[in-house]
């Protein structure tokens, strides 16, 4: 069996076996195993996805290039583990507290939850990392040639399927590990634990190497140094600018790559976990830098001149014969980059999915939270075509770049890229004045300058850029040579173009920041990244709120599947201790709930779906906003209601006065009835009395004929009385009355109507106080109906005084208003609750005194009323006081 | 950082200027705990000063023993700070006694 079949069953077998290492991990934590699946030993293997095929490979090519610079690529993540209480320490907990589930994410939602931020984030992340997964098929491609050369076969490179068939077989574990379950907040158990399983092999493997080379060739410490000190990497030459720029590089690619922010942030379980990973993982750093130069030199010396230096942890065992070795090589080297590009490509997917697919699709759905049809089968759909798309889009850039390059120069180039995000992450971070549109500035300038001057010229000429562009600038324009920006030439192009974005993209991102003003959301979001150990512990719940579990149960159906989301109410309607299927909506089970959507369409996305159903208690300053709108337009509409029911109320408070009113009216009525009945009747009865006397006694003497009869007279008399009155009232009040106006003195009325209201002496004697001056008064009007009036008022007087000395006053004013002449006599008065009543027809205020028929100031009133003027009752005098107040033109000054 | 002293939970109206011996000594770690990586870029800018012309630079041994002993340093430095930081998890609990 040739040594490249048995490579070919060696992996194979390998990778069946990572596949039953990430379904035991899965089944296991299905049963609950999930702590030792969590130790913080796994987590600090699982970030060994930092050491790629590059680190294994590359990093010997590296230092076979250019001595000890290969370990600024690592000393970078040790100093930010190292540094852990600045930058790590606050990330988890913001993702923490924030929910965050990728660095696209985290970057939206410290902007404002701002998508279009997301989407460019997921845009510079794909296209950054785009190159270091080609980076990575280009080391098992690398690795199958060397075996392939060991057995006698040259591969055609254009030929090779290898960098295809490794592109596919790590396309279907990803799928098949990272997107088996949809929540990743019960993140991928499978995947870490085959990771960590990996990080062991590839340490394992080139530890192996390294003591292979050192003890098995070098023969021991002290002659290796020696041997590495007389080689041409023995003299420190490094590059001082490369040496700073690139552990910056590698500060920036380790927080912001995707996949490590993946493992580093979202896949912590404990902040306890970040304090061992502290100091364990630089050492597993250490341990994975320490070998390389060593192999370096030892394969410089063993192999051939012209040798791919990036090959020799595989060419050096081989050409000892150390098969077995060789192979350890392999599969550490096959682990790292399967690794990487299992969790890139899971974490890629998730931007991919979370930020632009559903985002998409939800909109084009319609419907929010209520869409129709399962949104599980959506997202998973989503997430498996992006992590096909992804992989093979790495497999693109490979085939473009034609696989010739040095693995370390496509690693910058990837870095560089996505050390864009650092500055708006760290901005974001610690300085509450970044806003949203520094945040898009400075990305858009940073990813701009990255495209030209970095990621294009490195497909090569001819692709993206011709020769001429690269060598002389666009049309010509020198100082814009991609590798050359403002005439500023020989500098190393990976440093070069990490200068320029990085150093403009900060600009821009400081400059609009100071210049733009940010959102109430943006603000609020800010205050909680940078002051985040103020607003410790969980996530805010969700308080009160009255959900519907049911609403909730079929929303939670779509999305987790209904045996998922069944089995979760269930579950948690047990815990309640309620026997049916529907747990009550706590905040608790809320939360729970959230986080478990959370895992399949991104916090964002879960927390409205679930705000959306409970009615958002986490509120937004915009909802805010638009609460203190809705109040102010309540109040508005209250105080108009309010207005409206005063007048309401007043309205009622009049119609029940008038009701009352009409009550006593109608009381008075019956009474008046019956006293206008007894009125008519007392008469009647004397009239038929004395008629049949005289009818019946033929010898009745003279004089009582006469008597009789002229008490028959006088009683009809009376009657005809009574009737005219009712009879001039029902004219009056009809309009029908024609008024007779002449031209008179007010004294000489008042002297007639005073001597016509005496005429009758039955009555008690009145004494009249009056100013003949005041009485000096001209009158056009109807004098007679006047008369009337003021010869009613007199006898009133008269009748219903009821003082001993019986007075009444008569003072005449006259003003603007017209005249005005009181009637005020020295008497009781009439009560309060009956002054309104006295104008009224029948209305009677005394019954000891059975005088007229009550008509008499109703009368008044309408005689008044038709002359344009008005009678009164008068309050505030001790007496029974009437004011008839005459208009102007009725009266004029006494010539 | 403000967080050391605000994160406990609740207003805090006035730090205290003394606190006791324990959380003294806990915060001061958390202090070392942000020094080391700047130590740690310190140390590793050393070599930018090395001479590179042939005659004088150092020899790759030395430089490797170097950057190793410092990253080793930092390593060591860290896990001791871990098992420290480890006693009194994060910042001062709220019920304790700050004076």
């Amino acid at each position: 069996m040739s040594t490249l079949n048995l490579l070919i069953v060696v992996c194979a077998a390998y990778v069946a076996f990572l596949f039953i290492v990430a379904f035991a991990a899965e089944r296991a934590a299905m049963r609950g195993h999930v702590r030792w699946l969590r130790s913080p030993l796994v987590y600090t293997l699982s970030l060994s996805v930092y050491c790629t095929g590059w680190t294994f490979y590359g990093a010997v090519g590296n230092a076979a290039r250019s001595g000890l610079e290969y370990v600024t690529i690592y000393l970078g993540p040790t100093l930010v583990m190292v540094g852990w209480w600045w930058i790590l320490r606050k990330l988890v907990r913001i993702r923490r507290t924030q929910r965050i589930t990728s660095i696209a994410d985290l970057i939206s939602s410290r902007f404002g939850k701002s998508n279009g931020l997301a989407v460019g984030v997921t845009i510079l992340a794909v296209s950054a990392i785009t190159p270091y997964i080609a980076l990575q098929l280009q080391s098992v491609t690398l690795a199958f040639e060397v075996f392939a050369a060991k057995d006698g076969l040259h591969i055609v490179k254009e030929e090779d399927r290898t960098a295809l068939w490794v592109a596919l077989g790590l396309a279907l574990f990803t799928v098949v590990f990272g997107t088996r379950n949809l929540d990743a907040n019960e993140r991928h158990h499978g995947v870490v634990i085959a990771i960590a399983v990996e990080a062991v092999v590839k340490l394992t493997a080139l530890m192996a190497v390294g003591i292979f080379v050192v003890w098995g060739l070098g023969g021991g410490i002290g002659p290796t140094l020696e041997r590495i000190d007389a080689s041409r990497l023995g003299q420190w030459q490094i590059d001082p600018g490369r040496w700073f720029g690139l552990t910056l590089l590698s500060v920036a690619a380790f927080l912001c790559l995707p996949r490590m922010f993946q493992v580093l942030v979202v896949e912590n379980e404990d902040e306890g976990h970040l304090r061992t990973a502290s100091w364990a993982f630089p050492l597993y750093l250490m341990l994975m830098s320490l070998f390389v130069v060593p192999i370096a030199v030892v394969g410089l010396d063993l192999m051939p001149e012209g040798a791919n230096p990036d090959a020799f942890v595989l060419t050096v065992p081989l050409s000892q014969g150390q098969d077995g070795l060789a192979m350890l090589s392999f599969l550490g080297g096959f682990s790292s980059a399967t690794s990487m590009v299992i969790v890139a490509a899971i974490a890629l997917s998730t931007m991919v999915s979370n930020h632009i697919v559903m985002p998409i699709w939800l909109r084009s759905a319609r419907g929010g939270a209520n869409v129709s049809g399962d949104v599980r089968h959506v997202v998973l759909l989503s997430r498996r075509l992006s992590i096909v798309g992804i992989v093979l889009l790495g497999y693109t850039y490979y085939r473009l770049s034609g696989g010739g390059e040095a693995l370390a120069v496509i690693g910058f180039v990837s870095f560089t890229g996505i050390a864009q995000v650092l500055p708006v992450m760290l901005g974001g971070i610690f300085w509450r004045g970044a806003t949203r549109i520094g945040a898009l500035s400075g990305l858009s300038v940073g990813f701009v300058i990255w495209l030209y001057t970095s990621f294009f010229p490195s497909l090569g000429p001819g692709v993206v850029f011709s020769e001429s562009v690269l060598l002389h600038g666009p049309l010509g324009l020198d100082w814009l040579r991609p590798q050359a920006l403002f005439g500023i030439q020989g500098i190393d192009p990976t440093l070069h173009a990490l200068l320029w974005s990085i150093s403009l993209s900060t600009i821009a991102f400081f400059v609009a920041s100071l210049a733009s003003f940010p959102s109430p959301l943006e603000r609020l979001q800010g205050a909680q990244f940078v002051s985040i150990y103020q607003h410790t512990g969980g996530p805010r719940s969700w308080a009160g709120g009255v959900a519907q579990s049911e609403d909730l149960m079929i929303m939670s159906q779509r999305i987790l599947g209904a045996q998922e989301a069944q089995g979760l109410f269930q579950q948690e309607a047990r815990d309640q201790g309620l026997s049916g299927d529907l747990p009550e909506p706590t905040p608790d089970f809320l939360e729970t709930l959230e986080r478990e959507l959370a895992g399949s369409v991104g916090a964002a996305t879960a927390h409205a779906m679930i705000g959306q159903i409970v009615g958002g208690m986490q509120v937004s300053v915009e909802d805010l906003m638009a609460v203190a709108d809705e109040t102010a337009q309540m109040m508005e509409y209250s105080s108009r209601l309010e207005a409206q029911s005063e007048e309401l109320s007043r309205t009622a408070r009049q119609l029940r006065e008038v009701n009352q009113k009409l009550t006593r009216l109608s009381v008075q009525k019956d009474a008046f009835l019956s006293q206008i009945s007894h009125e008519l009747r007392t008469p009647m009865t004397s009239i038929r009395a004395f008629s049949e006397i005289l009818r019946d006694s033929s010898e009745l003497p003279q004089d009582d004929q006469v008597k009789y009869a002229s008490i028959i007279h006088d009683e009809a008399i009376r009657l005809t009385r009574l009737l005219d009155d009712l009879l001039d009232l029902s004219v009056l009040e009809n309009g029908q009355v024609n008024l007779n106006i002449r031209q008179g003195r007010l004294g000489a009325l008042l002297d007639r109507a005073s001597a016509a209201a005496a005429a009758d002496d039955s009555e008690q004697p009145l004494k009249m106080v009056r100013r003949a001056r005041d009485e000096d008064i001209l009158l056009n009007t109807d004098l007679d109906r006047l008369s009337q009036v003021f010869i009613n008022l007199i006898s009133n007087a008269r009748k219903y005084c009821d003082a001993d000395d019986p007075r009444l006053e008569i003072r005449v004013h006259k003003g603007e208003q017209g005249v005005v002449l009181d009637f005020v006599d020295n008497g009781s008065g009439i009560a309060q609750e009956s002054r309104d009543l006295v104008f009224e027809k029948f209305s009677r205020i005394s019954d000891q005194k059975a005088g007229g028929a009550g008509l008499g100031l109703a009368i008044c009133r309408q005689i008044m009323r038709r002359l344009g003027g008005e009678i009164t009752y008068l309050s505030g005098e001790r007496g029974a006081a009437f004011r008839v107040a005459l208009p102007p033109q009725l009266a004029m000054d006494a010539q | 950082m403000s967080d050391l002293r605000k994160s406990g939970g609740g207003p805090i109206k006035q730090a205290p200027a003394f606190l006791e011996r324990h959380t003294y000594r806990k915060r001061r770690i958390m202090d070392a705990a942000r020094l080391l990586p700047i130590l740690g870029v310190f140390l590793l800018c050393m070599p930018l000063l090395w001479p590179v012309d042939a005659e004088n630079a150092p020899s790759t041994s030395r430089a490797i023993i170097y950057v190793f002993g410092v990253w080793l340093l930092l390593i060591g430095a860290a896990l001791g700070l871990a098992s420290r930081l480890k006693e009194g998890d994060g910042p001062v609990q709220p019920g304790q006694s700050d004076i």
